[in-house]
């Protein structure tokens, strides 16, 4: 009994250290996180004022409100390449094999990476929502719809973090991580609602960039902020809030299983698999 | 009548078409250092992994700081550091803030945590780098930072996996300083390395390990006059002078001199150089035999490693055959 107490205020203690440790990366390594941030604002200067005289929102709205829902998503996205380079570069030095000598939570560098992820991107959301502002994005809805909105958003950052995480566990090679994040997750964001409405896509690629999970969060915050280009007459179009909660929920059961798997087989693979080579 | 820090007992383990552990048996007594002497590939870092809890072995058991490490992996990492081959630190934190980081998993209160970082940065001479980010700091440096931060509750025994790979000599004689005291202190040390000087230098006792298996156990001394002690080496300027030449060198061997006739050398164990290589010289001049080069020279480390591998045999024919 009194052993399961200790046990769990440990496991919280230790992941809470864990959770201390990658914050204090972001105050230490600060480009790091700028350059999270650059990809985001650079579509936000591309596609809100180089290209926004050819961009058309459905309805009719500004293309600036419509595009910034959108570019808060893609920041969620982009998070995820921090992820797992963070955790490859630890499993590459061995610093996780340290963690695993000790007697230290198993659960402790997991979700001690996704919490500190959650409140990294408070922190992102944070200062997009600043420069939106700027550019004079504006919220609409309600207060409980707006914490709706940034809640969805940091829902979606905590699925996508175990995504990275697990590609962090499975490459172990953080330069590979930063090879192929980008065209891995570019695609995605292209083939959503972030920077242009469906409607307007030919065919089947209107369809799937409807049903991508990344077009049901910029759906919802647009319908909860209250800018335009939310709703139309497809199914995934009328329900973006239910989407938005489920399809991460679909990640979260998918993607912990996996890194949780990949992270206890840790022993199974031979140890200098691909070496981290500096 | 302690029970030995580590013994372990038939460890296998195979990794897809590898097999890195084929029945390896240790058993370090508590107190000593104990040296895993091997070359690449050997299944050293696997050893160390199995004892460290970090791998689960097919077959064998392993008993650490008294400790079942399949059955109560815990206890037993409650009682160990280990140092692995790269440094384990966290580049991006400094000095101080990583070895904080490990006093926090270690349970230790937050002014305590702090108030041995002081201690270990002082000890370890990285007072004055504390601040700078671990991943500026030198090999030397970081390797130092990485046995600070296996000390800082000390263990009852310390895995050190090749220690000094990769590290500048001064560096290296900083870290074997630091083991000797910790030896001294009574802890017990599990040291890895492909360097038969280290363990000269630092373990009491040693394995040579090779193909996943023991290949020879004992102290540095014993495993030295194993690994043969000098060898007597003449070149001869013409081949038709190697048969009389085979002959003198018998006289002084301890065992029939190697012929290698595509090179005209001629090798055998010695035992008193002076009175080997006098005997030659003598022997040499009498039959009126020419020579290009004569010597007496000890064995290298590749020598060693091969003989006590057993693959000098193997190597030995190679060169009758040809």
């Amino acid at each position: 009994m009194s052993t399961l107490v200790t046990r769990v205020r440990y496991g919280v203690w230790d992941g809470w250290t864990m959770t201390r440790r990658y914050l204090t990366h972001v105050v230490r390594s600060p480009e790091e996180i700028a350059i999270y941030f650059s990809v985001p604002l650079l579509f936000v200067l591309v596609f809100g004022y180089v290209l926004s005289a050819a961009m058309v929102v459905p309805d009719g709205g500004d293309y600036r409100e419509f595009l910034l829902p959108g570019v808060f998503v893609m920041s969620m996205v982009y998070g995820l390449g921090a992820t797992a380079i963070a955790v490859a570069t630890d499993v590459g030095r061995g610093v996780v094999d340290r963690f695993r000598a000790l007697p230290v939570a198993r659960s402790a560098l997991l979700v001690g990476r996704g919490t500190a992820d959650l409140l990294r991107a408070v922190l992102e959301v944070t200062v997009l929502v600043g420069c939106g502002v700027l550019i004079g994005w504006r919220v609409r809805g309600s207060v409980a719809e707006t914490a709706a909105a940034v809640a969805l958003l940091l829902w979606l950052r905590f699925a996508l973090s175990w995504v990275g995480i697990w590609l962090g566990l499975r490459l172990r090679n953080p330069d590979l991580v930063g090879v192929i994040v980008f065209p891995l997750a570019f695609p995605l964001t292209a083939l959503s609602n972030i920077l242009v409405a469906p409607e307007l896509m030919p065919g089947w690629v209107g369809t799937v960039a409807e049903w991508n999970p990344l077009s049901a969060t910029a759906a919802a915050a647009r319908e909860l902020f209250g800018n335009p280009g939310a709703g139309g007459e497809t199914w995934p179009a009328q329900h973006p809030v239910l989407l938005a909660a489920l399809w991460p929920l679909l990640l979260v059961m998918v993607f912990t299983p996996l890194a949780v798997r990949q992270y206890r087989g840790w022993g199974i693979d031979p140890p200098s698999a691909p070496a981290v080579v500096r | 009548m302690t029970e030995p820090a580590i013994v372990a007992r038939g460890l296998r383990k195979r990794y897809r078409r590898t097999q890195a552990l084929a029945g390896l048996d240790l058993t370090v007594p508590a107190g000593t250092v104990y040296g895993l002497l091997g070359p690449n590939g050997a299944g050293k870092t696997t050893t160390v992994r199995v004892l460290t809890t970090l791998l689960r072995c097919e077959a064998g058991q392993a008993r650490v700081a008294g400790f079942d490490v399949r059955r109560e992996p815990d206890r037993v990492r409650s009682r160990i550091a280990l140092t692995g081959q790269d440094t384990a630190v966290d580049e991006l934190l400094t000095g101080r803030q990583n070895l904080v980081l490990f006093a926090r998993l270690l349970h230790l209160p937050e002014r305590q945590a702090r108030q041995r970082a002081d201690e270990l940065l002082a000890q370890f001479g990285l007072t004055e780098a504390a601040d700078r980010a671990a991943g500026q700091y030198s090999g030397g440096m970081r390797r130092r930072l990485d046995l600070a931060v296996s000390l800082i509750r000390p263990p009852a025994v310390l895995f050190l996996d090749e220690p000094t790979t990769g590290l500048d000599p001064r560096s290296r004689n900083q870290v074997w300083d630091r083991i000797r005291e910790l030896a001294a202190g009574g802890t017990t040390v599990l040291l890895t390395t492909q360097y038969l000087e280290e363990v000269d230098q630092l373990a009491d006792r040693i394995s040579v390990i090779d193909a996943g298996r023991v290949v020879a156990e004992g102290t540095p001394a014993e495993l030295k006059s194993r690994a043969g002690g000098d060898r007597a080496e003449v070149v001869v300027r013409d081949r038709a002078d190697l048969p009389a030449a085979s002959r003198i060198l018998a006289e002084v061997c301890t065992e029939p001199p190697r012929v290698d006739i595509e090179l005209r050398r001629l090798t055998g164990p010695v035992t008193d150089r002076v009175v080997a290589l006098s005997g030659l010289v003598r022997g040499l001049a009498t039959a009126g035999i020419e020579v290009e080069d004569l010597g007496v020279r000890r064995p290298t480390l590749d020598e060693a490693f091969l003989r006590l591998t057993g693959r000098e045999r193997a190597a030995a024919e190679r060169e009758v055959a040809a």
